[in-house]
């Protein structure tokens, strides 16, 4: 009997190899549509599915709702990528065998991060988010300029920094656990911790705690840990971008949440939420800022990445049903917008040959379609309603105020700060007499197009059965 | 009993020294010579712990910890360099003495995080966590103030033989054997990446047009 959950896994790295013998890369970019569609139908085939713990794989609300996003972005990524990829080999920044490096490595990554989300194991759950970020970090470095080589070297560093990091927070873990549940496998798996947790000494899960926030917190983007992101997104093929900010940095998020879950189980050990506030606003705040400064339209947008993971983390540490409600809300209608927001910015790059903002100008007379696709997911990435990210900010907003009315302001300032920003921006590239040149775009539209769709009618209309979904992943979150 | 904690302290303990060693270090071929002693005496302390504690898969790891850490990666990095004309290359970003003395700072702080674990089980792995914790730390700093990928990625890997030292120290964690395999592919697979995407931007004193015709420029 094949479970869901290892197609989730098993297809991407089956894929992966496949990929690699097949030379053209034509072929190539249908086949990786292909597995990536296998997945996400996996990935659905999960949701109406059973729910299963097991030594290895766990199958939750939490985690599916991860796996969703994850392998819907993953497939629509591959639609995008498929269009946009031989424009690359067109202008001769990439070639053919680079391109089946590129496709195999992006099914390598998909597999990665959804047996991070679907592993027990804590150590199993490492592991795959590792090779998730080592392999994007030989893609962030595919084009090979000195610019993209030094983002992909500041990537490793600081990745690196985290990998350790994370790994010595899990040995910690197992420590912990050690006494109660004895050598070996049960004390790195996740459910047998969290149920454990009461009798763990609260010490040692301090101790654990801090060293996975700074380690995992490194790969979610938080401030001070962020200086990766920018130059990450920026440099790597824009299909990458796109799954970075709306993939990898949430998979990071989910292994903090999950040993914020087994924390949390100990009573005398720190609480997570207060650090966690902190870490997200000090994000939240630093990014909205830094959003002026950026002349680069991916930086601008990996910035915005940050300011939204740090809303996120924000919410997670609030804690309790409805804020992490709309945490999980937020996780998923920023996945949808921010990679779509990713493939507007592929289309404009093509047809401006360039991502410097300052080369962008007039869109909306050499490319008027695009112009009104990129201002309507650059207003719902700001949190304009009627799109389903002003849904989660508002949620998260009013939640706050019910509980702590002074500490909303925080968070709210923050908001308001990237807000004005993105919509100067927005303002420079869309209007203004049109400079350089203006290529035809070849790239396919239908991939922004879905995830606007699906962002606006989230935010118009949510199903009750998605709410309830949501619901009963938050009441797992505690 | 008594004895096998002393002499797998003492194997850690030397481990330490070595990554004042690399701190300090001021040519790349010293550098690379006192992380070929790190390795081999990581590969010492896992064997110990594989022998005393009887868990026989953990011979895998010091195996490769001896092989590929002790001996390939630094004999390939010694050629490369060599080839390269780099190998007296002195980079100063940090002061010895400064960095010797944030060294010991760190070394303070891993033994002063770590005496917290007091009871249980765990405080046996106790001092050998709080070792490999300033090994790790120490391999951050080597990272942070040297300015050259051969010398970051050394600090990177003297960084990962503190992990692995901490993992042996946990007694029975499983995925010990795998994460190490794993790490060593993955950190070969990266030696690879320096010397074929990075050298060019980061050792300015090479000639650009050797290398360029070296990995067959496309443009």
């Amino acid at each position: 009997m094949i479970h869901a959950y290892q197609v989730v896994v098993a297809a991407p790295y089956v894929a992966a190899l496949v990929l690699l013998a097949i030379p053209g890369y034509r072929i190539g970019a249908i086949a990786n549509v292909a597995a990536s569609g296998v997945t996400f139908a996996a990935g659905l085939w999960l949701v109406f599915g059973e729910r299963s713990v097991g030594d290895y794989a766990i199958v939750d609300e939490f985690n599916i709702v991860f796996i969703t996003i994850n392998t819907l972005v993953g497939f629509t990524t591959a639609l995008f990528s498929a269009s946009y990829i031989g424009h690359e080999i067109e202008t001769g920044r990439l070639t053919p065998a680079s391109l089946r490096f590129y496709h195999a490595m992006f099914q390598a990554m998909m597999g990665s991060m959804n047996l991070a989300l679907v592993a027990n194991n804590i150590g199993l759950m490492w592991v795959g988010l590792e090779l998730a970020t080592l392999i994007t970090v030989v893609m962030v470095g595919l084009y090979r300029t000195p610019q993209a080589i030094e983002a992909a070297w500041k990537y490793f560093i600081l990745a690196s920094v985290g990998i350790s990091l994370a790994f010595f927070g899990t040995i910690l873990i197992y420590l912990a656990g050690q006494p109660t549940l004895g050598e070996g496998v049960p004390a790195m798996t996740w459910s047998l911790l969290q149920a454990a947790a009461a009798r763990m000494d609260p010490a040692i899960l301090d101790l654990a705690f801090i060293f996975l926030l700074i380690g995992y917190g490194t790969k979610v983007g938080l401030a001070p840990l962020h200086a990766w992101l920018p130059d990450a997104h920026a440099e790597g093929p824009t299909p990458i971008s796109a799954v970075l900010s709306g993939l990898l940095l949430n998979v990071a998020l989910y292994a903090l949440l999950r040993f914020k879950m087994i924390v949390a189980g100990q009573p005398a050990a720190l609480d997570p939420g207060p650090i966690m506030i902190v870490m997200g606003l000090v994000s939240l705040i630093f990014a909205a800022f830094m959003l002026y400064q950026r002349r680069d339209i991916k930086r601008l947008f990996a910035y915005s990445s940050i300011e939204h993971m740090g809303l996120m983390v924000f919410a997670f540490g609030m804690g309790g049903p409805l804020a992490n409600f709309a945490g999980l809300l937020h996780m998923a209608m920023h996945s949808l917008t921010k990679s779509g927001i990713f493939f507007g910015v592929g289309h404009i790059a093509q047809a401006k040959g360039s991502q410097r903002i300052a080369d962008i100008k007039g869109l909306s007379v050499t490319h008027p379609r695009l112009a009104v696709a990129f201002a309507l997911a650059v207003f719902a990435i700001s949190g304009l309603p009627p799109f389903g990210v002003f849904t989660s900010e508002f949620l998260i907003l009013t939640t706050t105020f019910a509980r702590e009315p002074w500490l909303a302001l925080l968070p709210a300032f923050g908001l308001l700060v990237g807000f004005g920003a993105l919509l100067m921006r927005l303002q420079d590239t869309i209007f203004g007499e049109p400079v350089g040149p203006a290529h035809r775009v070849d790239a396919s539209s239908v991939p922004m197009v879905l995830h606007l769709l699906l962002v606006l009618a989230a935010g118009i209309y949510l199903p009750p059965a998605l709410v309830a979904w949501f619901r009963r992943a938050a009441e797992l979150l505690g | 009993m008594n004895q096998v904690y002393d002499i797998s302290h003492l194997l850690a303990g030397v481990m330490l020294v070595t990554s004042f060693a690399l701190l300090y270090q001021q040519r790349i071929a010293a550098v690379l010579n006192a992380f070929a002693a790190q390795s081999i005496t990581l590969a010492l302390a896992v064997a110990w712990a594989a022998w005393s504690e009887n868990r026989p898969d953990l011979f895998i790891t010091a195996l490769i910890a001896f092989s590929l850490k002790g001996v390939v990666i630094p004999v390939a990095l010694h050629r490369t360099v060599a080839r390269l004309g780099i190998h007296r290359e002195v980079e100063k970003v940090v002061g010895v003495g400064a960095a010797l003395m944030v060294g010991l700072a760190l070394t303070a702080l891993a033994q002063a995080l770590v005496v917290k674990i007091a009871q249980g089980p765990a405080s046996q792995a106790r001092e050998e966590l709080a070792l490999a914790l300033a090994i790790i730390l120490m391999g951050f700093l080597m990272m942070i103030v040297r300015r050259n990928a051969v010398t970051q990625i050394v600090g990177f890997m003297s960084m990962e033989n503190g992990l692995i030292l901490a993992a042996t120290g946990a007694r029975g964690m499983p995925l010990v054997v795998e994460i190490s395999v794993a790490f060593s592919v993955l950190i070969a697979l990266f030696v690879f990446a320096v010397f074929v995407f990075r050298i060019r931007e980061r050792f300015d004193t090479i000639d650009i047009e050797a290398l360029d015709r070296m990995r067959g420029d496309r443009r």
